[in-house]
């Protein structure tokens, strides 16, 4: 798998890295997802962003040993993972992995994500429901609108992509430089995030991965507030096809 | 043309308008820059409605039969003008609102570990 025939572990020893991990009344889980990072990878800085929580979830993440950033109001998951990215950025991390506080995603599958970031092949790393392991299947309308946009994106930036609400992803300093100054807003921006990757021309990799069943059963999204975010989203992707590249990007050491 | 009386109370209204965006600019409750707007707005309404001649002449270039309804369509126009200027203004505050909530949750972190730190050493000390 790699160049140097040297392990993963041993490349990744001398890279600064930090897992963030955007939550929003997550109180329950947080913990555990915190605890698993580190067994998983010791050397991990984990940065909890906490998005207006009123649960106490910062308070949870800090004793379980986490760095919090904690938000004056809920600015959506958009604005607080971007919180995460600044951080990482000014603090002079080489990768970023980005994890649901949710126990969505599975801590010991980081290897997978971060093998094609240390060994130089992407920008980008997306752990993909969709690419093959796994059993996960949406339902219903969720479902298509996936297909959906998961078409379009691939288009726009002329790759096949099969999972384009994934946020469980790598990032290298060159992707982080970029998600740092410029990142949507708001739900869905996993699909925004993916088209501005390509306009960037970021190397982008998709990798099967296995995702949990959320734990607490619930997505925050309501039917009328996920159409009014795929609408805003279409138009984003739309306008974005007329928009130059205005960020100037870090170049990989 | 347009009938007198209307063409006076369009006129009262033109400067009553614009005496309370004055008003409100005299008091600093309204900024002057968002004010411009509204000025020119008021304005043209009141010149549109005092000098009957220009909006006949604006009524019969778009194809209007009772000239006052000119005077609505064009302070219709300006209306939209205003709101989608203030979107655009909501659309700037709203990306500064993000920035700065960002801001304080970093400093606000970096200020915590200053702490904690100072307080390691002042424990130390004593």
């Amino acid at each position: 798998m790699s160049q140097s025939g040297s392990s993963l572990d041993e490349r990744l020893a001398s890279k600064k890295r930090i897992a963030i991990v955007p939550a929003l009344n997550e109180g329950e889980t947080i913990g555990r997802v915190i605890r698993e990072i580190r067994e998983v990878d010791p050397g991990f800085q984990i940065v909890v962003v906490d998005d207006g929580s009123d649960d106490g979830t910062g308070e949870v993440a800090q004793a379980a040993g986490a760095r919090v950033l904690r938000l004056p109001f809920n600015l959506g998951i958009g604005g607080a993972v971007q919180t995460g990215y600044r951080y990482a950025l000014a603090n002079g991390f080489d990768i970023a992995v980005q994890i649901d506080a949710d126990g969505q995603h599975d801590p010991s599958q980081l290897p997978l994500i971060l093998e094609p970031l240390v060994a130089g092949e992407a920008d980008i790393v997306i752990g993909s429901r969709y690419a093959g392991v796994g059993t996960y299947r949406a339902r219903g309308l969720r479902r298509v609108g996936q297909h959906i946009f998961a078409a379009i994106v691939s288009m726009v930036v002329r790759q096949s992509l099969s999972d384009t609400s994934s946020s469980f992803r790598a990032l290298n300093r060159r992707s982080l430089s970029l998600f740092a100054t410029d990142y949507p807003h708001g739900f869905l921006e996993t699909v925004e995030a993916t088209v501005l990757a390509g306009k960037y021309r970021l190397r982008m990799r998709e990798v099967p991965v296995t995702m949990r069943a959320r734990e607490q059963g619930r997505t925050s999204l309501t039917v009328p507030l996920s159409l009014f975010y795929s609408a805003k989203v279409l138009l984003a992707v739309f306008v974005s096809l007329f928009r130059r590249p205005a960020v100037r990007l870090e170049e990989e050491s | 043309m347009i009938p007198f009386r209307v063409a006076v109370v369009a006129s009262i209204a033109a400067i009553v308008f614009l005496v309370v965006i004055f008003e409100l600019i005299r008091s600093r409750r309204l900024q002057e820059r968002y004010a411009l707007l509204w000025l020119i707005t008021g304005g043209v309404i009141l010149i549109l409605s005092v000098w009957r001649d220009a909006l006949r002449l604006v009524a019969e270039q778009i194809g209007i039969a009772y000239p006052p309804s000119a005077l609505f369509v064009v302070g219709f126009l300006f209306i939209l003008v205003v709101l989608l200027h203030y979107s655009t203004v909501i659309s700037e505050l709203s990306e500064r609102n993000v920035r700065l909530a960002q801001d304080i949750a970093l400093i606000e972190e970096r200020l915590r570990m200053y702490e904690s730190r100072s307080e390691g050493e002042h424990a130390a000390r004593a």
